[in-house]
């Protein structure tokens, strides 16, 4: 008969919280600080996979770790803060009740399952003034954190941190705070220690806009990306990119009301220029 | 929400799946009593328990599309509100009219709100035109039930279509009926008690290509001609300052038409009309 071993809890939950960790540390870094104008959302990000994306009106979501893990929290979010609003009003959909929930899942999820989320998550709420934006850091044991107008997660966030600290300002203009965020995340990770200089495509980047009326989020690629990167300050408010309007590809010339592929639907396939070839000849016998 | 009550206190299962992208699929789940057309209603015809809203007409520009609404609900022949707003946006590119049962309509129309946006959100890519009204169709199939006893709505559709097959028609509207069939009109059109009249002035009047701010006024005139002979659609009330909702959706997005803007054009077609009532 197999020996059950005993296991500590007190040694579980260090190996669980080794295991989580580990795999965080894996993953490139994000930076999330407010500036004069709103909140900053920066993420070190090749792929088209987001890390970086809207909430609510006012709350906006940037994660590191394991990419299912918290894309999964991310559309818990989106759905408890749609259910909310819509069952009783927009207003009342406020970013620590979501900190909240996910704090609640994550820490069941790290005590009650085998493998804890390799995940660490922000949630931020834009306010009128820098003073009043919240920032929460939730981790993989489900602990959240509020933060004072900066955080960074990921791989060797606390030397990220420690740049943000030296240099982070709430009164800052949109183009020096990304400079900044930029920089934090270059500061690590580089060949002997040397910073690395990120470009605009290594970056996702968003922001929640303080003055704007209703969905706060938006973000910032390709051109005014660039411009803004390299230090430009007049990208004007509808250059930042809408959200995530890019509708699908051209609409093929097809009935609204089918469903049926347009290929079952448009004219006869183009007869074939070749006669030896008779493309269409269905009863095979060259009529 | 109480419902599968956790004590750990983690979200349940159906937030955390990848499931589906749809707001309403996902209420089906987490909140049922939510949805519209859910609810059993005792047998009878009960057309008169609830304001009705009546005309709104939408017409296509040379910009994308322009939609109007009165401002009455009425419940028999009672007025039931002058001042209801049945224009709204249904996201940021396209619009959405009601007309029936007020009451179903608000919710019908609220819940096409966050379906779009929730979508949006999920898959960080907007729905596309089509997409959105298809979706509203089965919504309005869903209340076919109540439409039976009276309690019918019907909404009308339009928006700037960002990828459209014909890159000559940015501006499409699309029309129901209360079985949630779906047909894509051409121009303009109008839906409600007063639509016949409403109609009939714009196809007199519409021509293809019409500026955004022609399409305006001819909206206005056209709910002018529906209040003239349809005792459910209100008229501009130049006593109370009540004039009808007008939103237009471009390349620029939707714009509701300011208390000012639209103010003038009301006041220069009731003008129009002291002269030559017919219009």
């Amino acid at each position: 008969m197999a020996m059950q071993f005993y296991a500590s809890p007190e040694q579980v939950q260090r190996d669980r919280s080794e295991y989580a960790r580990k795999g965080i540390a894996r993953g490139r870094s994000a930076v999330v600080l407010t500036y004069e104008g709103g909140i900053l959302l920066v993420a070190e990000n090749i792929t088209t996979l987001r890390k970086i994306s809207e909430i609510y009106d006012k709350i906006g979501f940037a994660a590191v770790g394991r990419y299912n893990e918290f894309e999964n929290l991310r559309r818990a979010g989106v759905r408890m803060a749609d259910l909310n609003g819509y069952s009783f009003d927009r207003r009342d959909v406020t970013g620590r009740g979501l900190a909240n929930a996910f704090t609640q899942t994550l820490g069941a999820i790290f005590s009650e399952t085998q493998k804890p989320y390799e995940v660490e998550i922000c949630i931020a709420q834009v306010g009128a003034t820098p003073e009043s934006d919240e920032l929460y850091r939730i981790t993989y044991d489900g602990s959240v954190m509020d933060e004072p107008g900066f955080m960074a997660m990921g791989g060797q966030a606390e030397a990220i941190s420690n740049v943000l600290r030296e240099r982070h300002d709430t009164a800052a203009e949109l183009q020096d705070a990304l400079a900044l965020a930029a920089e934090a995340l270059g500061s690590v990770g580089g060949e002997n220690g040397q910073p690395r200089r990120l470009e605009a495509k290594q970056l996702e980047v968003a922001v929640l806009d303080r003055r704007r009326k209703g969905r706060a989020f938006r973000r910032i690629a390709g051109s005014s990306l660039n411009e803004l990167l390299a230090g430009s300050a007049d990208v004007a408010d509808a250059d930042l990119g809408e959200v995530d309007a890019a509708p699908p590809g051209p609409a093929e010339d097809k009935p609204t009301v089918s469903a049926a592929s347009v290929d079952t639907e448009g004219e006869a396939p183009a007869a074939s220029d070749d006669p030896a070839e008779p493309a269409d000849d269905v009863n095979g016998d060259g009529s | 929400m109480a419902k599968d009550f956790d004590p750990s206190g983690r979200l349940p299962d159906f937030f955390m799946n990848a499931g589906t992208s749809s707001f309403t699929q996902f209420l089906t789940h987490a909140s049922p009593e939510l949805l519209p057309g859910r609810r059993p209603l005792p047998p009878g015809l009960s057309a008169d328990i609830a304001p009705h809203g009546t005309t709104i007409v939408a017409i296509t520009t040379a910009e994308g599309v322009v939609m109007a609404g009165d401002r009455r609900a009425t419940m028999g022949n009672l007025i039931a509100s002058r001042d209801i707003e049945k224009v709204h946006p249904a996201d940021s590119y396209s619009l959405i009219g009601i007309a029936g049962t007020a009451g179903i309509g608000i919710e019908l129309m609220r819940l096409f709100q966050v379906e779009l946006e929730h979508y949006e959100k999920i898959e960080g890519i907007m729905l596309s035109l089509d997409g959105k009204a298809n979706r509203l169709a089965g919504m309005v199939r869903g209340n076919l039930g109540a439409a039976l006893q009276g309690l019918a709505v019907v909404p009308l559709f339009a928006g700037y279509d960002l990828a459209p097959a014909d890159p000559s028609r940015h501006g499409r509207i699309f029309s129901f009926d209360v079985a949630g069939g779906l047909y894509e009109e051409t121009g303009y059109d109008s839906i409600g008690s007063g639509s016949l009249f409403a109609k009939s002035a714009l196809k007199k009047k519409y021509r293809p290509g019409v500026s955004t701010a022609d399409a305006i006024t001819l909206a206005v005139e056209a709910l002018y001609d529906a209040a003239d002979d349809d005792t459910a659609t209100g008229g501009p009330d130049v006593t109370r300052k009540i004039y009808p909702v007008v939103m237009s959706a471009t390349a620029q997005g939707t714009h509701r038409l300011s208390e000012e803007e639209i103010t003038a054009v009301a006041e220069r077609v009731v003008a129009g009309r002291m002269e030559n009532p017919g219009g």
